[in-house]
Parts: C-alpha cells; structure tokens; sequence
C-alpha cells in the first residue's frame, strides 16, 4: 500500500494551487506547489523507500484540478440482497468511487428489507469487503417497509453498522401516529427519519408530474400536493416532538416553500434534492422512454428553478443521488410497466456543476458543503471536516476527490461501472470529470480509473 | 408518414389526406367486389394486448378489403402470459414478415414504445388512456359526410374526459380540422392540466347544447364510481345524461355520436341514441373505410405496382 502520496499543484475548493501531502490517512503537509518535498514526511518516505522499507511517495500530477472533499451521498440503492442482477455492493461503490463518492448511504428497500441489525450489518461489511468507499446502511423504519410496526431501530442503531439514518424509502411512513413515534424513538441516539413524501391515496396508479403534460399523454398524475401535504405534516410532527427529519428527493416548488417555513420556526428539518431534479423536467416523458420514469417524477421548469435557488441559499441543504439501478427487463417496457429510478452516482458532479456551477449559483465551497459536508453532518459521517473551513488543513482527513473542472466527456449508458445502464444522460456531452478520489489517504480512483 | 400514433402530431394536410382516401375506399364498400388488391402481399398484424372485439375486427376487415394476410395476435393466452415483453413480441412479430402492426394496448405510450423496436409501421387503435386516432379520423369522418364540413362547427364532447383516449384524440384532430371543441364533464372527470388544451370547459350541458352542432357522449366506466369521481349512477345521468328533453335542446341539424359501448340509460337516452340524429351505426361503418385509408397510405401502394415495377 502507498504510504505518502504527494498531489501537486491542485486547487483546493478552486483556491490557489497547493501541494498536498497525504500521509496515515490525514493531509499531513499543505505547501505551495514543487515544496512537497521539503517536507519532512516526503524525505521521510523518500529515505525509506531507498533502503526497501517503505513503499515510495506516490505524485500524483493534478495541475488544474480542483480538490473537494470526498462526496457524501445520502440516498444509493446498491440493491444487495437481493436483486444482484441490477447492482451489488460492489458494482455500486465503483460507481460512487468514480463518481468522487467516498460515503454512500445504502437505502433499506432490499430483499430481505434492511429491518433488522443482520442484514444492515451485512450490508455494511459488503461494503468493507470492496473497499471502494464508505457504506452506511440505512435502516428501515417500519418492518418489511409495510408501515405497520416500527423495525428494530435501536438494535440497528448499536449494530456493527451504527445505523443513524432511517427510511422506508420508497414508501411514505403515511401514518401520522406511527411516524411521531419513529421521530420520538430514534432521538435516544441522535437518528434522523428520512421520509419519501408521497401521501399514498393521492398518487394511486400515478405515472408522472400531474399539470398539462400527463393531461396531453393520457398518463394518470402524481400532484405536487402529495408530496408537499407529507412534508408540511412531518415538519409539524418534528417540531412538536423536537426530533431531526430529512426530506428525501424535494421535487416541487411548493415543499421548498415549506421546508424554508420549518426552518424559520427553527424546527430540526434537512432535506435532498437528486442532480435530475435539479435539471430535467417533465417535457421528456413525452417520449414515453422509461428511462424519464422516476419517483417523484420529473417536474415543471418553474420547480427546477425553485430547487436550483432553494439549494443555492441552502433551504435545500445537500445534493443526493437516488441511485436506482434497474435491469433492462425493468426498463425497457411500455411506460406503466417499467420500475422508477435512474441512475446517478457517475454524474452526480457534472449535474451540479451544470445546474448550478456554471449558472454561477454556487462556487467550489459551496458544491463541497451541499454533496460533502452537509450531507456527512446530517447522515453522522466521521472523518468529514464540519465545514469548508477545516479541508485542506494538516491534520484533515485524507478524504478527497480530485475534479477536472474543464473536462467534456460523452456519457455511454454501456460504460458505467454500475451493473445497469439507466443513465438519462446517453449520448449527453457533461462538464467535469473525477481524476482520482482518495479515502483517508488511500486511492480508490487514479486517472479515473478503479484501483 | 411511417406510423399513426397521435392526432396530437397529424398535420392537417395528413388529417384531410386521409378523409379523402377514407372517402375513395367507402366507394369500395357499396362496389359489386368489395376487395381491393391494393396491399396483396403484405402483412398486417393485429396486436391487441387488451379485448376489443370492434376495433380488431374492424382494422381485420380494413386489411382484407385491401387484400393484406391479417395475423390476429390476442395477448390472452400468448406468450405474453408467460412473461414476454412487449420488446419480444414486438421483435417476433417483426421477424414474421409484419409490414404493420395494430396495437391495442392498456398502457398509454405503449405503441410509440414499439414504434421504436420495429420497422414496419405501427397503428395506435388505442393505448391506455391517450390517444385513439382512428376513431376520432372515423368520427370526423362521419360529421363531414353529415353535415358537409367541419371548420366552424362546435363540438361538445361529454363525460370522462380524464380517462377518455377518444375525448384527447378528438380535441386535437378537430381543432386542427377547424371545429370549436367544448368538454363538459364533473370537474373530477376533467383533467387538471386542461388549460394547455384548445378547448372550452362548461360543467353545465344545458347551457352548452343549444349551441352544439356536434355533441359526442363518452363512455363512464362504472369502476370510476368506487373512486369518488362522481356520487352516484342517478346523479351523473341527471346532470351529464343525453336524454330527449336534453336533445331538444339542440338545433335541428345536430348531431349524436358514441364511440361505444353504450350504457343505454345512463349516458344516453334509447330514444336519442336509435333517433335519426343518432351516428352511432354509421360510425361502424366508417370506420373500415377510415382503417382502410389509414392502412393504405402508411403501407403506400400495392403489390400489383411492386411486382411490375
């Protein structure tokens, strides 16, 4: 295993150019660019590796590239148990690995349903097993995902796992009574509820956005109401009880609009928005390719625009994936009968820096704390600096990605390192590239490349 | 024009093509031979993934008048029922020859899907609740001949529009075709993103039928009641029923049309749907003469012309 690995002439957050020299899993020397090998620990490694004790300093060139802390997401379907023909744990994680993922949170909607300390503890040792990034499982909060009986939150919790978040995504926790009790339980270790908004009778048979667009394809609506009567009621529940809430994949206008509201109350409420949230709309169904089918479905342009500025100001607090990988036999199929979901961990990045990088809505430090630090304060991640302040500081974790800010690149839904090819994006020229990402101090990605 | 999927993206010039070939073929119907060799030698399959007895038959007698081999692929009972996907199907029929394929399909978008997957043309006769072209090119078809024209004309189209594929297809073929289209229905049976449409909304028949030259009753699917569109059977009929005394609202010249089936009592008085005024039967008719133009101009000539050329 490399010991010291020196990365030249990067630009933290897009500041100046710095060497960086990463050393036990923390940054162990910042310097102006070509002082790397002043320090004592590249002499150190350097003097080591002449006498064949030590492995010698690995440099990595990353001149122009732009150094964020190592991306957090909250919400990736990895699909083991269960259904390992359209993701495992392994092919999951080389998609966040290569996305400049180093912390994926694995939702609970698996085969066995993640509901109990065994298989979250499963779960989370797969992910240790590969080796490409961090994985937290997310336990369920009901039994089976049936919104009956709260699961085995505390036995989760104090798990091999250390479960912290809880969902039954997928499925809204649409019972007000069984979902104060799940906000009530989880406080006793600092949990966090993570609720898909969807009230369940008001989207029965749902296809897509209800408005003028499902009217013209005949496809039966999913209201913006639906989603947003959840959110206004968990919020309530959240500051009534004073436990943490976070709103999965805000897709409406109107639940920024709300979640902006319980914020000034002062209420404990975070919520995502996905990257395709944030740029595709409801225009592309008109295709019928189920490769648009999503849930919550693709909206308006009015309500792109309301996510873009509700993350801009930080109402929305982070950007997360809900990588949902489907096999083709899931895809491709007449609209009604293909399962929602896309794909997200590999352009997560380029989205953002589409969406709100280049529209001048959010710097470099600001992508770093809405798709890094925000979502590691929410989901309880270690080892992830509270703020932009403490990134590439000595003594700072070693976790990091390293971004191409200029690169093009061409998406090929065939060659993803998910096992499955849901991508929106094929055939789509996307900004930004991952060079290398890097978790404590270790490289999972090097010329964008798997290691 | 390869496929007939939409009256959303039909051109009028496509639209007025098609009435007039519609035209040319009912000559066909009253001729001594009523066959046609127009399409000897090709295929036409008629792939209906859900039950309709008219509309098959109706597209199976189009095709055999125009002398094309018609394969009727029902889905109950088919390899569909084993778990093939509609892609499979699709690929298999392709590589039996077919030259068209006619789906009838629960699941809206479902023909543009399989428009994508094969290379003969494909004929939407009815997706989910989307579209329905050619009953709405069979009911243009048939006010035409009624009553002579149809730029200027006002429609009223009455009942479950949500769920209505004849209602959509009607709004945009007969607004491109030059008529005023107004729907009337319970507020629940209207679509909530219906201001994009070209069209009038009343929830008050009375008011609008003394103005109609058209009105087109929809079907009400008895399941919608258990969903709270509306309260009950009585109340539905006595504001959105077509009855004698609702008739007579209407100038003297209108017309009553349904796409059937009808639920005689409830939707529509047995005195206004048998009265002259009443389309329904010659609206069957014409529709092989519509399915006959439709089938025609997507396949493009006949064999005769192939083989001398």
């Amino acid at each position: 295993m490399t010991a010291v690995i020196v990365v030249r002439g990067v630009r933290p957050l897009g500041g100046d150019a710095r060497d960086l020299v990463l050393a036990g899993g923390t940054i162990a020397a910042v310097t102006p660019v070509g002082g790397a090998e002043h320090t004592g620990v590249v002499a150190e490694a350097a003097a080591g590796c002449a006498d064949g004790t030590r492995p010698a300093p690995l440099v990595v060139d990353a001149t122009g590239l732009v150094a964020l802390p190592g991306l957090v997401d909250l919400h990736t379907h990895l699909r083991e148990p269960g259904r390992e023909d359209a993701e495992t744990v392994e092919s999951g994680t080389r998609s966040a690995a290569l996305g400049g993922y180093t912390t994926v949170f694995a939702m609970a909607n698996t085969d066995p349903v993640a509901d109990t300390a065994g298989v979250v503890e499963q779960v989370w040792r797969l992910g240790q097993d590969a080796g490409h990034c961090d994985v937290r499982p997310v336990g369920a909060v009901t039994r089976g995902l049936a919104g009956e009986r709260l699961a085995e939150l505390g036995a989760m919790a104090s798990s091999a796992a250390a479960v912290r978040m809880f969902s039954d995504d997928g499925h809204c926790v649409s019972d007000a009574l069984l979902m104060r009790r799940a906000l009530e339980y989880v406080k006793a270790f600092d949990g966090v509820i993570a609720q898909h908004a969807e009230e369940p009778r008001l989207t029965t048979g749902a296809q897509m956005n209800e408005g003028a667009m499902a009217a013209r394809l005949g496809l039966p609506g999913w209201p913006a109401v639906a989603e947003e009567a959840i959110i206004a009621r968990d919020a309530l529940l959240t500051g009534h009880v004073g436990s943490r809430l976070h709103i999965c994949h805000v897709s409406t206008a109107g639940s920024v609009e709300l979640i902006r509201w319980a914020k000034a109350k002062g209420w404990r409420v975070t919520a995502e928005v996905t990257p395709h949230h944030l740029l595709l709309t409801e225009e592309l169904v008109a295709s019928y390719d189920p490769v648009y089918k999503v849930n919550p479905p693709l909206r308006t342009e009015a309500d792109t625009e309301a996510l873009r500025a509700g993350l801009a100001d930080g109402t929305i607090d982070c950007v997360a994936t809900d990588h949902a990988p489907h096999a083709s036999e899931d895809k491709e199929t007449e609209w009604a009968a293909a399962r929602p979901g896309m794909l997200g961990l590999e352009t997560a990045l380029s989205i953002v820096i589409q969406t709100m990088v280049e529209t001048g809505r959010l710097d470099w430090a600001g992508v770093a704390d809405r798709m890094a630090l925000a979502p590691a304060r929410i989901g309880a991640v270690a080892d992830t600096p509270r703020d932009t302040a403490g990134f590439a500081q000595v003594g700072a974790p070693a976790t990091l990605t390293l971004l191409d800010p200029q690169a093009r690149r061409v998406i090929d839904p065939l060659a993803v390192a998910s096992r499955s090819s849901n991508t929106p994006y094929g055939g789509r020229t996307l900004p930004g590239a991952i060079r290398a990402t890097f978790l404590r101090g270790r490289p999972t990605v090097l010329d964008g490349k798997i290691i | 024009m390869n496929h007939l999927l939409s009256t959303a993206d039909l051109k009028l010039d496509d639209a007025l093509l098609v009435l007039d070939t519609a035209d040319r073929m009912a000559r066909v119907a009253d001729a001594p031979v009523r066959k046609l060799p127009t399409l000897r030698g090709r295929t036409v399959v008629n792939l209906f993934f859900e039950d309709s007895t008219r509309t098959r038959t109706s597209f199976e007698v189009a095709a055999k008048r125009l002398s094309a081999d018609v394969i009727n692929f029902s889905a109950r009972g088919s390899s569909v029922s084993k778990g093939e996907s509609l892609k499979d199907t699709a690929q298999t029929l392709e590589a039996m020859g077919a030259d068209a394929v006619v789906c009838r399909h629960p699941a809206s978008g479902a023909p543009h899907r399989l428009a994508s997957w094969v290379r003969g043309s494909v004929v939407n006769a009815g997706d989910g609740t989307h579209e329905h072209p050619t009953q709405a090119l069979l009911d243009a078809f048939t006010i035409r001949r009624r009553l002579g024209r149809l730029d200027g004309l006002a429609v009223t189209i009455v009942g479950d529009v949500l769920h209505s594929r004849v209602a959509r297809s009607n709004v945009w073929l007969l607004t491109t075709l030059g008529a005023r289209v107004t729907v009337v229905a319970p507020p629940t049976l209207v679509p909530l993103g219906i201001s994009g449409w070209p069209v009038e909304v009343s929830y008050d028949l009375d008011a609008v039928l003394p103005k109609t030259d058209v009105v087109m009753m929809l079907r009400v699917q008895r399941e919608r009641m258990s969903a709270a569109f509306f309260p009950t059977e009585r109340e539905y009929s006595r504001r959105y029923g077509l009855d004698a005394d609702r008739a007579a609202l209407m100038p003297e010249h209108a017309l009553v049309m349904h796409p059937g089936p009808m639920v005689r009592g409830m939707e529509i008085a047995s005195s206004v749907a048998d009265s002259p005024r009443s389309t329904v039967v010659e609206q069957v008719a014409n529709g092989v003469s519509v399915r006959m133009a439709v089938l025609y101009l997507l396949l493009g000539g006949s064999g005769a012309e192939r083989e001398s050329s």
